[in-house]
């Protein structure tokens, strides 16, 4: 079937390849469009304090100061909240990290709205912070918000639905206990929420136009979504138009950004001009979204062959100062965990937790890359106990056709995705796992005071057909076809493979094809490119569009043809009857006044999955505490590449955006006796570079998954998530002893070797 | 930014500076005023805002992460740390420099980023590019390790750079 294709699976240039190595790309601001010559620029007073009640904000100064249009705190604000629940209002009395939004000043240039920041007198009475999830559940802890006692944000979402997945609790565990051959328990953690941090800051301008409608040029991965938050934030009354345009990277953490948005908005409604908000790449580390916190209090009892008997057990998930989408990630993270491990009995309880540093958000691996670096090394030492290989336990566990799970929305799914297996063995052999795995806890080889050691992660996710998606395809008589669809690009090369899908469907040249600008005045619903959505979510709803505009096409021309029109078919802007290609008509047969459209509609659909295995080599560095990786395997099964070099750049991307490296170097360092960030810039906050590439190979598989027009499943979104915890299994095979705190510095190294003595806990952590 | 008047600049009263951008002369008259550089504007903001050639992009503003790098005098530099004051008679290339001034065909580098589709979310590759080229310029045929050397200071966050790393390869190999 794969030959027989003309763009599916073909190494094309992107569509928009020739834009970005020329820089003629318009990234937000680069957008001459929206230069406006009154355009004001903001900038955020930011609050010192980690938790503190504004007593006294004096203004006037900074209101004085010339080209100064407006200065905005939580006394001049409507009462518009956000958050999940929607509790936080958009600038409060209180602050809840240090960064916290005090006010917002609107200015003729930056250095202006910069001068007026400090210019604005404000008095805090300071209360007391805390930093750590099982300190903010004590009885007596700082609480956060009066809308979420006990700093515990409430459980489930209306986005999930009303049985939102809120925990894991079936079978009867006391039982599954009792059968065990093997019972392990320990408190695990992935806590230096590592931050993607996506190239292109944080950005918006906003308009306000009365009496009631806002408009947003934007650069985030789903502008639509941007659109409803804000409808819903903003009490339903105020009509909002959301520009999208290429984003420089995201990661999901710019999914949505409400918060930026809304500021730039509340200064256009004050001063009547349009206002532009950038964040600088403090802000971005600082006061931007970042991973979840994530810290296990768990027990598991497995049998001899790896079979899982029984999981219980408590997960604490840190969300920050308040809740931006957690509960929608303990849903996906809380599915994701029993694709993976198959087991009858479960009693794990999430539990969302609020504490004063900035918030988590959004971001590959979304839930499921937290809960598993933590449930992992618990897994891990029941392994042990049991002499399972961990490459065997996951092929035993993964999903198979057949098994069932509950998804995020809380109702059962039968898993009717692929074998994964497969893929799992063939990145086995590509990298040698048989002739490195030495048994838990063994090196792989030794040379002098150079150890290595191998490990293996796993990561699958339901959300491959998560959420719906619309498309139009308009067919015109001079053989063109335009689309409306609201994807916008984000790197995945997702927008210019649609032009692909729609062309294969139609069979034309694919500059015959051009997808609307993203724009929710006229474009339908789209949920945006996210849980490796994009082929077959996005895909088909395209897809279906297509279908449709070329079935309505066939009936208008059929008559023409002499033809039913299911007898007909076209090419290259041609139709005719298959039984008689050499009679034909083009598609202007189709009358010169007139525009067919198909539509097309994605529906929900939780009972498949992907599946990515990501094998590492480390080796440590005894001496020096430092590890470097000597090799990484991915493996996949994709059903059917769509765009080779895509995929490849996707799947490399395992080691980027808050992915593998979290467990090697990536972490973000909060001061826990002040609240502050200490390495909120690109030199203390540590990421990959050029001259530190290990090799990597990506084994694809292409066993066609049949309910996609091509075959095809998405892949993209889960590659950061295996890799953490195959990286701490390997340092620990290597060392001879486990290391569970990500990222595996050489200060830990050192400490596991017991050539440094311990940390005292407390204190600068 | 006005550029200087003949008069003005015949008086010798005016402070101004030469730069040449892409081949382009352009006389920039250096003050207090709205219209003119400021002493502490960057070559990155001055191209961007003042010339109008956003390719060049600007991510950290900090002189960390290579979005930003730009061609002096055929160097790589990252143009968010350098003052425009301080480029007076200098010859600037910008992303959008690269292409053949006669023919506008691509730059070798340009064609074979496109070809290994050596970027995913492409805000960081003019940066690249100019690093890569400024590489190429200095030595035309270097090994992996020395692309992976010249492009250490470049953030990519995607990873691109093993599609990259080819890409560069390639282009030297096609322009020996």
């Amino acid at each position: 079937m794969a030959d027989t294709y003309r763009y599916i699976g073909k190494a094309l240039p992107r569509k928009d390849a020739v834009d970005i190595v020329t820089g003629a790309t318009k990234f937000l601001d680069d957008n001459k469009q929206i230069k406006f010559p009154d355009l004001l620029h903001a900038k955020v007073l930011r609050s010192p304090h980690p938790h503190a009640v504004i007593k006294r904000i004096d203004c006037g100064k900074a209101r004085r100061l010339k080209g100064v249009k407006a200065v905005l705190t939580w006394e001049d604000v409507p009462d518009w909240k956000g958050g999940t629940p929607r509790v936080l209002r958009i600038l409060d009395r209180k602050v809840r990290y240090v960064g916290d939004a005090v006010a917002l000043v609107a200015a003729t240039s930056e250095e202006i709205a910069k001068e007026a920041l400090r210019l604005i007198d404000v008095e805090y009475e300071i209360l007391p912070a805390v930093f750590d999830v099982d300190d903010a559940l004590k009885p007596n802890a700082p609480q956060l918000h009066d809308d979420l006692p006990g700093n515990i944000a409430t459980p489930g979402s209306g986005i999930l639905g009303p049985k939102g997945l809120t925990q894991v609790v079936m079978g009867d565990v006391k039982k599954g206990f009792e059968e065990a051959d093997v019972i392990t328990e320990g408190t695990f953690g992935y806590e230096k929420t590592p931050n993607p941090i996506p190239p292109e800051p944080p950005g918006v301008v906003a308009l306000w136009e009365d009496p009631n409608k806002a408009t947003f040029w934007v650069a985030n991965q789903s502008p639509y979504l941007d659109k409803i938050a804000l409808y819903h934030n903003f009490g339903r009354k105020i009509d909002v138009r959301i520009h999208g345009g290429p984003c420089g990277g995201s990661y999901g953490s710019r999914t949505m950004s409400w918060q930026m948005q809304t500021y730039a908005l509340l200064l256009s409604k004050a001063t009547g001009r349009p206002v532009k908000l950038i964040l600088t790449k403090e802000e971005h580390l600082a006061t931007f979204t970042l991973r979840l916190g994530s810290r296990m209090r768990a027990k598991v009892g497995m049998k001899k062959d790896g079979t899982v008997t029984a999981i219980s057990g408590t997960w604490l998930v840190g969300t920050g100062y308040y809740s931006f989408s957690t509960q929608f990630m303990v849903g996906v993270g809380a599915g994701e965990a029993q694709l993976m491990v198959r087991c009858p009995n479960w009693d794990l309880k999430p539990i969302i937790v609020c504490t004063n540093r900035n918030a988590s958000g959004p971001v590959r691996g979304f839930g499921g890359q937290e809960l598993k670096c933590a449930l992992i090394p618990l897994l891990c030492l029941a392994m042990e106990k049991a002499a399972v290989d961990p490459l065997e336990f996951f092929k035993k566990n993964f999903a198979r056709p057949g098994d069932g799970y509950f998804w995020r929305d809380g109702i059962w799914y039968t898993y009717r995705g692929a074998e994964y297996w497969r893929a799992m063995e063939k990145g086995a052999e590509r990298f040698g796992w048989r002739e490195k795995w030495k048994g838990w806890l063994k090196p792989s080889s030794v040379n002098g005071t150079k150890r290595r050691g191998v490990g293996v992660g796993i990561h699958g996710n339901a959300d491959v057909g998560e959420d719906a998606s619309e498309a139009y395809v308009h067919l015109r008589p001079d053989g063109t076809v335009l689309v409306n669809s609201n994807l916008t690009e984000h790197g995945t090369g997702q927008w210019s493979n649609l032009h692909k899908m729609v062309a294969e469907v139609l069979q034309l040249s694919l500059d015959r094809v051009t997808v609307t600008p993203s724009d929710t005045l006229f474009n339908p619903y789209e949920f945006g490119p996210s849980g490796s959505r994009g082929t077959y979510a996005i895909g088909s709803a395209l897809i279906a569009a297509a279908e449709d505009a070329k079935k309505k096409l066939f009936e208008i021309v059929a008559p023409a043809l002499r033809a039913e029109p299911d007898e007909l078919d076209t090419v290259d802007g041609m139709i005719f009857a298959r039984s008689n290609p050499e009679r034909k008509v083009p598609w202007r047969a189709m009358g010169f006044d007139r525009t067919v459209t198909g539509i097309g509609r994605f529906e929900p659909d939780y009972s498949m999955s992907n599946c990515m295995t990501t094998f590492v080599e480390a080796e440590v560095d005894t001496e020096t505490g430092k590890v470097d990786l000597v090799r990484v395997v991915n493996a996949t099964d994709v059903g059917q590449i769509v765009d080779p070099q895509g995929l490849e750049g996707q799947l490399n991307g395992c080691l980027g955006s808050a992915g593998l490296d979290s467990a090697l170097f990536e972490e973000t360092i909060l001061d826990r006796s002040t609240g502050r960030m200490l390495n909120a810039n690109m030199i203390d906050y540590k990421w990959r570079t050029f001259s530190e590439l290990p090799p990597i190979d990506n084994v694809v598989l292409e066993t066609p998954f049949p309910t996609h027009r091509f075959g095809a499943i998405g892949v993209g979104e889960v590659a950061t998530a295996p890799g953490p915890i195959a990286v701490l299994i390997a340092v620990s095979n290597a060392i001879g002893t486990w290391v569970h705190e990500y990222p595996l510095t050489p200060d830990k190294i050192l400490r596991a070797l017991g050539k440094v003595p311990p940390v005292r806990q407390g204190g600068i952590v | 930014m006005g550029t200087m008047k003949d008069s003005k600049r015949k008086s010798g009263r005016t402070p101004f500076i030469i730069l040449t951008v892409n081949d382009q002369r352009y006389e920039l008259e250096v003050g207090q005023g709205e219209d003119t550089l400021q002493v502490s504007d960057t070559l990155a903001y001055t191209l961007r805002e003042t010339l109008g050639l956003t390719g060049t992009k600007i991510s950290c503003d900090n002189g960390a992460c290579g979005c930003c790098t730009v061609l002096i005098n055929g160097k790589a530099k990252v143009s968010c740390m350098t003052l425009t004051v301080e480029c007076d008679g200098k010859e600037i290339r910008t992303i959008e420099g690269l292409r053949d001034p006669k023919t506008g065909s691509l730059d070798p580098l340009q064609q074979a980023f496109i070809d290994y589709t050596a970027f995913q979310c492409g805000y960081c590759t003019p940066g690249i590019i100019m690093s890569a080229k400024a590489l190429l310029n200095e030595n035309p045929q270097p090994t992996e390790d020395e692309v992976k050397e010249a492009l250490s200071g470049n953030f990519c966050r995607c990873i691109s750079h093993y599609q990259v790393v080819k890409a560069v390869i390639a282009a030297s190999e096609k322009m020996r």
